[in-house]
């Protein structure tokens, strides 16, 4: 201690002046290589939500130049509230993200536990688990509206040849049926990503826990619910979240495969605050519909850092 | 006496047992194999499928029932795609936008995620939240300004207007990824390289870049699948038709006869043509993907 102590003392001071101005100097550097970067976050992404703000507490419409455009304050929450349309959209959106991320997480974890080991053929495995999630959702929406087509798709010919139904069913016109539909191709898509994730977290947990486990007589079914699951929790809770986060988004998989259809018994909420913003050019009343979109994101995240903890170091991900 | 017996009788009992083992070993195995194949299977079906379909003439397209084989397979679907203009010019449009904003993020990105992983300066905790903030940030909420802005600016049908957004929403993606990497480079060379003489920055681009390059490369690579699936905002800022980019053109698309039966054939073509680069970028690059992708999410 008193060693250290005289060292410290005993150091020159002109090097501790340097290491000083060296820190001044790392700072400045650091903010100047950051500050790209922040522009371009406050400049594409900060300046318009505001904007997206101010508009929703007008009345503007686009769809004839000069209208007045007069200031409504929370008028158009209030309606937004009460419109039906929307809380349509908003059930669509919960009916959707909450199935196909539950979904995911089942099949996911099913498939990351089996897989979870060296086998030959690994190379094909993660290749085809790749796919789906690299394939353009427009262009996967439109190789689903092709499978369900009634009349010609392969997903009725499967069903019938298995006999589980008699006539071919017109997936994408009947709501009860179009929502599941558009779930399934969501599942289809998402799922190896969430496969991919929870199976980078089990590879981090060690084996010869496990294999105490397995000494002190554990069974195979209390292992994965008290060592799997718990280890396994903080990779589950990020996954989790993203995938909440980007199903609750959703736009280009209900644009291209239904457009909201039949009726607006598909209609998300981004594609509802899409439609009112670009096809009734009714912007202040989009934008409160799309402000409503971007709390609900907030309020999600919220509840999950809450859980996670301090996210910023340990929510790390490429989306 | 009775040694010789138990020995016999142990002997006798292990072999029925190994067998037993064995032969539940190779169910285990047939059983895990079965289920790897329905899981390759499930993933690669719809894609195979359309596959399919791309190569089919009109009559086995249309065939009822149903016709699984493209018989004689045809090219026509892709001919037709290719004769039209606005198909070229929508993968034209495509590689523009898309490599123009990788190449912009990873520069302005990599900067930020060196600062991060190696310097310390005030805001540090800010940026990173900022950062993660626009990861989660749902493009609807900026996207009413943004199009008014563009169109007071006449940018809209220009690939500036597509470019700035897209940068901005890979950023995140980039900063994540760098920063797992140049996190993991060994500090000691890049202070020898300042014993050396080396300033900050000369560390950056002469030890640090060319050390991260496998994970710059990494980074592009995720990217510019970001940059070329983006089609919230190619909807919005583009509207003549030769400035669609490829993710618009095929959710457009409408065939070359507007006439004729809704044109599966000439859709999956075009399905291919557009989702062709990323099959062969996940081919290529698999590993390399899932590290970037899962480095972030487990290690933290």
């Amino acid at each position: 201690m008193a060693t250290v102590e005289r060292v410290a003392v005993a150091a020159p001071a002109r090097t501790r002046v340097r290491r000083s101005a060296q820190a001044r100097a790392d700072a400045r550097l650091g903010l100047i290589l950051a500050a790209p970067a922040v522009a371009f976050i406050v400049a594409v992404a900060f300046f318009p939500l505001i904007g997206t703000i101010r508009d929703s507490l007008f009345r503007i419409s686009l769809r004839f130049a000069n209208q007045p455009r007069p200031f409504v304050g929370l008028e158009n929450y209030a309606n937004v509230l009460q419109d039906d349309r929307w809380h349509n959209a908003l059930r669509v959106t919960g009916l959707v993200s909450g199935v196909s991320v539950a979904v995911e997480l089942v099949l996911g974890m099913i498939i990351a536990l089996l897989i979870n080991r060296a086998f030959v053929g690994r190379g094909i495995v993660r290749a085809a688990v790749l796919i789906p999630w690299a394939l353009t959702t427009v262009v996967s929406a439109r190789m689903w509206a092709w499978i369900y087509d009634a009349r010609y798709g392969v997903f009725n010919d499967i069903l019938l040849r298995l006999g589980i139904i008699d006539s071919p069913l017109i997936f994408l016109s009947k709501p009860e049926l179009t929502i599941w539909a558009m779930i399934g191709a969501e599942i289809w898509k998402t799922t190896p990503f969430m496969a991919l994730l929870l199976l980078a977290g089990l590879q981090l947990i060690p084996a010869d826990i496990y294999e105490a486990a397995e000494i002190d007589g554990a069974t195979g079914w209390q292992a994965f619910w008290r060592i799997t699951l718990p280890m396994l929790k903080p990779t589950i809770l990020v996954a989790l979240l993203f995938r909440t986060i980007d199903a609750v988004r959703m736009f280009d998989l209900p644009r291209v495969l239904t457009n909201g259809g039949p009726g607006v018994s598909t209609e998300t909420l981004v594609l509802y605050s899409y439609n009112t913003l670009f096809t009734s050019l009714n912007f202040g009343y989009g934008s409160a519909l799309a402000v409503t979109s971007f709390l609900i994101v907030l309020l999600i995240s919220f509840i999950y850092i809450k859980v996670l903890g301090a996210p910023t170091q340990g929510g790390r991900r490429g989306v | 006496m009775t040694a010789p017996a138990n020995t016999i009788g142990t002997t006798e009992r292990d072999a029925a047992h190994n067998a037993a083992r064995r032969r539940s070993m190779m169910a285990n195995r047939f059983g895990f194999y079965s289920f790897v194949t329905v899981f390759v299977i499930f993933c690669l079906a719809p894609f195979v499928w359309t596959l399919l379909t791309s190569f089919k003439g009109f009559n086995t397209l249309f065939a009822v029932p149903i016709t699984y084989w493209p018989n004689p397979p045809s090219l026509e679907n892709y001919q037709k795609v290719f004769a039209l203009d606005r198909f070229r010019w929508a993968l034209l449009n495509s590689a523009i936008v898309a490599s123009s904003a990788t190449f912009i993020s990873l520069i302005i990105g990599s900067f930020c995620a060196y600062a991060i992983a190696r310097l310390n300066f005030p805001g540090k905790n800010f940026l990173l939240a900022l950062v993660l903030a626009i990861a989660m940030f749902p493009g609807i909420a900026i996207i009413g300004p943004l199009f008014r802005q563009f169109n007071a600016w006449g940018l809209t049908n220009n690939y500036l207007a597509l470019i700035l957004p897209n940068v901005t929403f890979t950023l995140p993606i980039c900063i994540w990824t760098l920063t797992a990497f140049f996190s993991e480079l060994p500090i000691e060379l890049e202070e020898s390289a300042r014993v050396d003489g080396c300033t900050r920055m000369q560390t950056f681009y002469k030890i640090v870049a060319p050390l991260a390059a496998p994970g710059v490369f990494t980074a592009a690579i995720l990217l510019f699948i970001h940059a070329w699936n983006e089609f919230l905002f190619a909807r919005t800022f583009m509207s003549q038709p030769n400035r669609l980019t490829a993710t618009v053109a095929i959710a457009q698309f409408e065939g070359a006869d507007l006439a004729a039966q809704y044109p599966w054939g000439e859709i999956t073509a075009a399905s291919i043509v557009i989702t062709l680069p990323l099959v062969v970028m996940v081919l290529l690059f698999q590993r390399r993907i899932i590290s970037g992708l899962t480095a972030g999410a487990v290690k933290g």
